[in-house]
């Protein structure tokens, strides 16, 4: 799963000093704008390193903090198929976490360096996963809505001109595609089933649908570091584009489910063939943004207690080995 | 916070099916071989990708430098005598 | 058995029931216990095996529980037998349902009953029960990875660091009493054995026994005094441990009974 909107500013072209920085400036453009894939030993300008690495360990850390709100409903999954695929899912996530880390990995910077960023809070992961999940029709709505955003998000990340993090994405899509679907499958048997069931089902949409919109990161007019990142392809789609075409997928499905979308505002507009929707409260999103959502804290309160609670397993392994080495010497 | 070791990396080749060459799919991180095989199962073959697993220590990679890209591919370009497409044979010589 | 010359070779529906019951609570309440690591085991890639490990137990559970239904006859489901069983009523070994503690407990519980599925599994590979035998076969092949998994651990953490070892080792002393049950025949086991359904206990323990020594000697871990006290999760009599872990899996079904998921 992945967020648009988190990358950080302070990314422009360097204004590179020599000549001969300057000409391989261009020729780097140059392969961008015929686009050729750039790979890891390429001569690439510092601040598309940079880029890459925060976005695609941003990525990274979504997916790996993304377990723990559906891992909550693994143990009380409501069947054992709904279990297997649960497990499965959220597994999935740890994979997907994994590509994306070794494929920044190939842009010098090591992994324990981005974890260990991460938890010390000096990393961003995707706002959505600080949201608590509080019955089992938010692992539909999740699925449904938040891995549908993800995956809008995603597509044109396949196409990215960075060759390790377009294969990471090309592989993670093509996973991903059942992850939606099972979780729209949950909200059908949901909004099918009894009165209390489809109360569940609303009550998830209510929760999930604004935070889902602000997946797609700031609006346009006020996110000031797509225009590099769309130069430079390593990202395809405004946030507002992205935005739109998700609410124009989605309306009709929740109207299959029979569900209502919790905007007042939520109408067709047959001129421009789209939905107009209501403001979106960018001060919750901000809110979130900055470690103040509902779940912040012990999202990665949890992901540091596994990490210490995993060092002397980490430390043994790497004894272990070098025991083994010692004595294939000796 | 940061641990004394991470694991070191390995990179991983899948063999998708019998006859097709091991491909390179990613890295994982382990403590040794076992693991490391272990871990590019577990990581890059959970929907049957692959019927054969190689792994070996990324630092034990030793890649060609781009900056010499043209010197070692460029003199391929001009040899295009080596393509059969190159030749042309006459419609009548069905079977070359 | 002895007793096979005496007695009718078919064991009967309940006893047949009852067995298949062991052998899919055993897996069942396993995959549950793993199901809980996800997202928090000590490196991203052992996040990945466990639930691996996970998945093919609850894969397991699911095809014996759907033909203990069946054999049963009264049409209870794989869902109906998982999710709406009184605690009594759960016959798994009560090693599977002890606390996923820290990775090391987690790795002790998961090598000792490893070591004894892939025996059991084995042996019902061949079971004049011929569904069995076919669960059994599939069963086969994830436990020897499973095993290969939870020894490779062993061996990194007994033979590991001296902070490891002692903490492995320490598992294994709590654990190691509740392995007895797993050997300890009762009438159950002595008429299944009798039909050709499932194995000798005394066969089983030695072959389990010789294994469990090779990889423990491999992980510089002492093996544990036998305990005499048993436990007979089996026969239904459990842990404490046990109620918590149901009140979780079947939340959802007894919170709304009758729904569909």
């Amino acid at each position: 799963m992945y967020t648009q909107g988190l990358t950080e500013p302070g990314v422009r072209p360097a204004t590179e000093s020599t000549p001969d920085d300057a000409e391989r400036l261009r020729r780097f453009e140059a392969r961008i704008e015929a686009e050729e894939k750039i790979e890891p030993k390429d001569w690439m300008p510092d601040a598309y390193r940079q880029t890459l690495i925060r976005q695609i360990s941003q990525h990274a850390h979504s997916e790996i903090v993304g377990m723990l709100p559906e891992g909550n409903w693994i143990t009380r999954a409501p069947t054992l198929l709904r279990k297997a695929i649960l497990i499965a899912k959220v597994q999935d996530e740890g994979g997907h976490g994994a590509y994306l880390y070794s494929a920044a990995e190939t842009l010098g910077v090591s992994r324990a360096e981005l974890i260990d960023q991460l938890l010390a809070g000096r990393a961003k992961y995707s706002s959505i996963f600080n949201y608590p999940t509080l019955s089992w029709a938010d692992v539909g709505a999740i699925g449904w809505l938040v891995d549908g955003a993800a995956i809008m998000n995603q597509i044109p990340l396949c196409r990215c001109s960075y060759g390790p993090y377009s294969r990471a994405m090309i592989r993670i899509c093509k996973e991903e595609s059942f992850h939606q679907r099972q979780g729209y499958d949950i909200m059908l048997k949901l909004a099918r089933g009894t009165a209390a069931q489809r109360r569940m089902a609303q009550d998830a949409l209510d929760r999930w649908w604004w935070p889902s919109l602000m997946m797609f990161g700031p609006p346009d007019t006020a996110s000031q570091h797509t225009a590099l990142s769309v130069r430079w392809k390593i990202k395809r789609f405004t946030n507002d584009e992205l935005r739109q075409k998700f609410v124009d997928f989605t309306v009709p499905q929740a109207q299959f489910l029979g569900l209502s979308i919790p905007d007042p505002a939520l109408r067709w507009d047959e001129a421009a063939k789209r939905h107009e929707f209501g403001a979106i409260d960018w001060r919750e999103f901000n809110d979130v943004l900055k470690g103040h959502g509902p779940c912040n804290r012990e999202r990665l309160a949890e992901r540091r207690a596994a990490h210490d609670a995993g060092r002397w397993v980490r430390e043994a392994a790497v004894a272990h080995a070098a025991k083994r080495a010692a004595r294939a010497v000796a | 916070m940061s641990d004394a070791h991470d694991w070191p990396l390995y990179e991983i080749f899948i063999r998708a099916r019998g006859g097709l060459d091991h491909k390179h799919v990613g890295s994982v991180h382990a403590a040794d071989v076992a693991m490391a095989i272990e871990h590019a199962r577990d990581v890059y073959t959970r929907r049957l990708e692959g019927v054969s697993i190689w792994v070996v220590r990324s630092t034990d990679i030793v890649a060609s430098d781009p900056a010499d890209s043209d010197a070692l591919f460029e003199p391929a370009r001009d040899k295009i005598y080596r393509h059969p497409t190159f030749y042309e044979i006459p419609k009548e010589v069905e079977t070359l | 058995m002895s007793t096979a010359g005496t007695r009718s070779p078919a064991a009967d529906v309940a006893t047949r029931v009852r067995y298949l019951l062991r052998i899919a609570d055993t897996s069942l309440v396993l995959g549950q216990r793993l199901g809980e690591w996800i997202g928090h085991a000590p490196a991203i890639e052992e996040d990945l095996g466990l639930a691996n490990t996970a998945l093919d137990l609850i894969g397991q559970a699911r095809l014996l529980l759907a033909y203990a239904g069946e054999l049963e006859g009264r049409g209870r489901s794989e869902d109906a037998l998982a999710f709406l069983r009184e605690e009594p009523d759960y016959l798994n070994a009560t090693l599977a349902e002890q606390p996923n503690g820290d990775f090391g407990d987690t790795i002790v519980r998961q090598f000792l009953l490893d070591a004894y599925q892939l025996e059991l599994f084995e042996r019902l590979a061949t079971s004049t029960d011929a569904r069995l035998a076919e669960i059994a076969a599939k069963a086969v092949k994830e436990t020897r990875y499973h095993l290969r998994f939870s020894a490779g651990w062993l061996v990194r953490l007994g033979d590991g660091t001296a902070e490891s070892q002692g903490r492995v080792q320490a598992s294994l002393e709590r654990l190691w009493p509740y392995t007895r049950e797993l050997f300890d025949p009762d009438d159950t086991d002595r008429e299944i054995a009798a039909a050709g359904i499932g194995p000798d206990a005394a066969a089983l323990q030695a072959a389990w026994s010789a294994r469990v020594d090779r990889v423990l000697s491999e992980a510089t871990l002492r093996r544990p005094a036998d305990s005499p006290y048993r436990w007979y999760g089996k026969q239904g009599r459990h842990s404490e441990h046990l109620g918590y872990l149901l009140s979780d899996l079947q939340y959802l079904q007894r919170t709304h009974p009758g729904a569909s998921w």
